[in-house]
């Protein structure tokens, strides 16, 4: 039951990724703090709805976004099936995990991006993309995974109380 | 009789020899004589004194601080109330400034009908260069309005809901926006990208231009009406070898600052589509 906090969590976030997030770039770029949470919260032990959350948010930001649902539905969905491959192996080491998963999950999301709007006739140039954009999100992103990631330790304790130590 | 006359001589002289010292001290005809004793006595009373007022101020001083430090409390609390005042009435003076540009430049263009909005979000992929207005088809928007601000051309609208839509930019990099440019007098094709510059493609090589020219939209396509200022030439790229010149473009918005636009609500943006030939095997 407690997983239903999924819900206003994530359409919190898409409001904050939308309304505010955008004020703070770096060159052309800024994080995508729900690519962030989603990989936190997959990262954790424990922690099996991760698809789940990540449809949910790839529906949210296809109505916000200009970006087709398909884009974030394979983005977010690949960057959970990351999470949950790396918290088998580097388990011992969470925060490298985060890390990792933050920016191979960044860059297949704007590859995926960036292959759609070349797709689909945006004057995009890959210097400019990977420079601009690119780069400068994924050090925001890499910022971003340290606090969330404590923050949804503590969430995933708070849903799943047995995983709380003795 | 005598003894009563001579007592009475006696007090009258006595008084007599006061009153003359007294009149003599306060003359100062004494001052070097009671320098030395006066001096002593102040000091002793300066002493006495000092260390009067030490003790009352130590024993008054916890109330004293008790009162101020609530008082300083107070004070804090209505410092922070007014700072809180100042920013929100400074919003309201930045709003008020600019819905009052909005209204001059809709009171300039009275053919068109304008609908205000506000920016209450930015597309979530950097991306791409939308953003979304709390006005949606409740108040009669519709897909391919125009917006403006009282700067000029932002760009069209793109999805309606309800209660907001999404704006594309004309900086995003799928925009592209017709334009006429005033001085070479030949028109041209605006494109946007993932940085948000601008830039002009498609300008003939036999056409002369300069920066500094302005752009204005040449209502061509039906997209977007005729003559919404666009932005200035910065500079020009002009090779031999190739087919068009290009120009990289100074918008007249500034798209990181959008705070309120206007969406025009009359004009209907003409679907070309289905004008443009097919090729058929």
């Amino acid at each position: 039951m407690r997983n239903l906090i999924a819900i206003p969590l994530l359409a919190l976030t898409v409001v904050i990724q939308s309304a505010i997030v955008p004020s703070f770039t770096l060159l052309s770029g800024y994080a995508d703090v729900l690519l962030v949470l989603l990989a936190a919260w997959a990262l954790q032990e424990g922690v099996n709805t991760g698809f789940q959350w990540a449809l949910l948010s790839a529906l949210m930001m296809s109505i916000v976004s200009h970006l087709p649902w398909f884009i974030y539905v394979a983005g977010y969905a690949g960057v959970v099936m990351l999470a949950q491959l790396l918290q088998k192996r580097v388990w011992q080491v969470p925060m490298l995990a985060m890390f990792t998963v933050t920016f191979l999950g960044t860059v297949f999301m704007h590859l995926l991006t960036f292959v759609y709007l070349r797709l689909f006739g945006g004057s995009v140039s890959f210097s400019d993309a990977m420079g601009l954009v690119t780069l400068p999100s994924l050090l925001l992103n890499l910022l971003v995974a340290i606090p969330m990631f404590g923050m949804m330790r503590d969430l995933a304790r708070w849903v799943f109380p047995s995983l709380e130590p003795a | 009789m005598k003894d009563l006359f001579s007592r009475s001589l006696q007090t009258t002289i006595a008084f007599l020899i006061v009153g003359g010292v007294l009149v003599l001290a306060f003359g100062g005809f004494f001052s070097a004589a009671s320098m030395p004793l006066t001096g002593g006595l102040v000091s002793v009373q300066q002493w006495f004194a000092s260390r009067s007022q030490a003790v009352q101020a130590f024993i008054a001083a916890p109330r004293d601080l008790v009162t101020l430090r609530n008082r300083n409390a107070e004070l804090e609390a209505q410092v922070a109330q007014l700072q809180a005042q100042v920013i929100d009435l400074q919003q309201r003076v930045n709003e008020t400034e600019i819905l009052a540009a909005l209204v001059d430049f809709s009171r300039a263009s009275p053919e068109s009908s304008y609908k205000a909005a506000s920016v209450i979000g930015r597309d979530p992929s950097p991306f791409l260069h939308y953003i979304i207005v709390n006005r949606g088809s409740n108040e009669g928007i519709q897909r391919g309005m125009p917006v403006v601000t009282n700067e000029g051309l932002v760009g069209r609208v793109d999805a309606v809901i309800a209660d907001a839509a999404r704006v594309q930019l004309i900086t995003d990099p799928v925009s592209s926006v017709n334009v006429h440019l005033k001085n070479a007098n030949t028109d041209s094709v605006l494109v946007g990208s993932v940085t948000g510059d601008l830039t002009l493609d498609l300008i003939s090589q036999d056409a002369t231009i300069n920066a500094g020219d302005l752009i204005l939209t040449s209502g061509l396509g039906g997209g977007f009406p005729a003559d919404l200022i666009v932005g200035q030439i910065v500079n020009v790229r002009k090779l031999p070898a190739e087919l068009f010149q290009q120009a990289t473009v100074q918008p007249a918005v500034d798209f990181t600052r959008l705070s309120i636009v206007l969406i025009i609500t009359n004009f209907r943006a003409i679907d070309t589509a289905p004008l443009v030939p097919t090729t058929t095997p």
